[in-house]
């Protein structure tokens, strides 16, 4: 049973190799950018603007908002990279509608690679934000004998992430697969719905999150890294 | 395995791709634009409030104006109407100051062609009477009327009543002068002897007389000495119908002056 788009090989020279989730990415990716260029290239700054721009800019503002809200103070500065994780993540899961569509997502390879982007990122900005002595310094809150669960947990929260989305989005495409299997034609379409749902929520979760972490990680007050409270979902 | 390592390398390059191509064209293009439109209706917002105040002391100023063309137009009215009010009671002093001096000078036209008239009646009443008298006395006697006046002064010295006549002889003696006896024509020397006589009969006395003419008699003899005077003439006469005369035309020409008759009615109305 194939459980990973990664799976599917079109072209392999050694290491290097031209899988599925590869050619979807390069997909959704091309998607998102023409689409983007498309909407922005006739933007308007007047009272009134077309129906893709207004759903651009709700997109954009809402995204930005809910980084506010999370507690990150300068959201433009993490806009970039929290939402193309809640785009890539939401459009990999919406274009599951499509026949014959793999999602990215559903790789654990892609799940994985985003969770170490987030893993990276968090210290880079936690240290842009704070400085490199100050930012370890929050290792050893509230005593010393913390930092290695602190430690422990950096990488748990990564695996975590990377588990919970790939398990989300495998099983969503599993799940189809079974049932096709046992009855065909009305089930599916009531699990594709379901999984759309999942896919969007996973989406929110994973971007959510990265954001939580960044804003743990940037804030000046110091405060105790937020607990994995997503990790069992 | 589920994850391959080279896949997770090539997805995160892909991501970060992603990352970069996004910020570049999906979030920097609509930032900018919502920026740009807040700070497009941030600044009609401003223009918005500058123009309302702008309009709230345009709105006072025109107020202002208003109010001050009110004060004057009601000014400029109010000067008029006195003007006016002063022009029109110039005017009509001045109407009524002229109809005063025409009314005065047709008065006066009037009185002077009354006067005239009535001079010019005297005149030819005197003549016609005159003419009258001499030619009645032509007729009935066969004396001219010169005779006859004298013959009347004549009668008349004779028919002094006592105390006149006594009067007038002692005017004679004290008066050294010969006593003036004047007539309106030139007495003919043998009246003027018939009057020496009876003269002379009448004061049982030789008189001196001198004998003068003063038309102005109107057809009469008159002798003056010494303040004392008898007389006859037609003006005593005439004096007595031109009052006659005089008193008729006064009733007939007040009724007409009066009802502001032209100066031609009664002029007319004399001449008939």
């Amino acid at each position: 049973m194939r459980l990973s788009p990664d799976d599917i090989i079109y072209w392999q020279y050694g290491f290097i190799k031209l899988n599925a989730t590869m050619v979807f990415t390069w997909g959704l990716m091309l998607l998102l950018i023409i689409g983007s260029i498309v909407i922005t290239q006739n933007l308007s700054t007047g009272l009134t603007r077309s129906r893709w721009q207004n759903l651009l800019e709700i997109v954009v503002t809402a995204i930005e908002k809910q980084i506010e809200e999370v507690g990150l103070s300068q959201p433009r500065k993490y806009l970039s990279f929290l939402g193309t994780i809640f785009l890539f993540v939401a459009l990999a899961s919406l274009c599951t509608i499509i026949p014959g569509y793999e999602p990215p997502t559903g790789s654990l390879s892609t799940t994985v690679a985003l969770a170490l982007c987030v893993f990276v990122a968090v210290p880079l900005f936690g240290i842009e934000e704070q400085g490199v002595g100050k930012y370890l310094k929050s290792y050893l809150k509230p005593t010393v004998i913390m930092l290695p669960f602190n430690i422990i947990s950096e990488f748990s929260r990564t695996l975590a992430l990377a588990v919970r989305l790939f398990g989300n989005m495998m099983s969503g495409a599993m799940i189809v697969g079974i049932l096709l299997t046992i009855t065909p034609f009305v089930f599916p379409i009531v699990m594709s719905l379901l999984g759309l749902l999942t896919g969007m929520v996973q989406a929110y979760i994973f971007s959510i999150l990265a954001t939580v972490y960044i804003a743990a990680a940037t804030r000046t007050q110091q405060r105790e890294p937020e607990p994995d409270s997503g990790g069992q979902l | 395995m589920l994850i391959d390592w080279f896949t997770v390398a090539a997805q995160a390059l892909n991501f970060l791709i992603l990352v970069w191509l996004l910020k570049r064209f999906l979030y920097k293009p609509i930032l900018n634009a919502l920026d740009a439109r807040e700070k497009r209706i941030a600044t009609e917002l401003a223009n918005a409030d500058a123009k309302m105040l702008e309009a709230g002391q345009e709105r006072d100023a025109f107020k202002r104006k208003n109010e001050e063309f009110d004060q004057q137009r009601a000014a400029l009215l109010t000067n008029a109407v006195n003007r006016a009010t002063a022009e029109r009671q110039k005017l009509l002093d001045n109407a009524r100051k002229e109809s005063d001096t025409l009314r005065t000078k047709w008065q006066e036209a009037l009185r002077s062609e009354h006067r005239s008239l009535s001079e010019e009646l005297t005149r030819r009443t005197r003549e016609e009477i005159f003419a009258i008298a001499r030619k009645t006395l032509a007729d009935l006697a066969t004396t001219s009327l010169e005779e006859r006046l004298g013959e009347v002064f004549v009668r008349r010295l004779r028919e002094m009543d006592s105390q006149a006549k006594k009067g007038l002889a002692e005017a004679l003696k004290t008066k050294s002068d010969p006593a003036i006896v004047r007539s309106a024509f030139d007495l003919p020397a043998e009246q003027r002897a018939t009057i020496q006589h009876a003269l002379n009969e009448t004061f049982s006395a030789e008189i001196h007389v001198r004998f003068e003419t003063a038309p102005d008699l109107i057809s009469g003899i008159e002798l003056t000495t010494n303040g004392e005077k008898v007389a006859w003439s037609i003006a005593d006469y005439l004096g007595s119908l031109e009052k006659d005369v005089s008193e008729l035309l006064k009733e007939k020409t007040e009724p007409q002056a009066n009802a502001d008759a032209p100066p031609e009615q009664p002029a007319n109305e004399h001449g008939t």
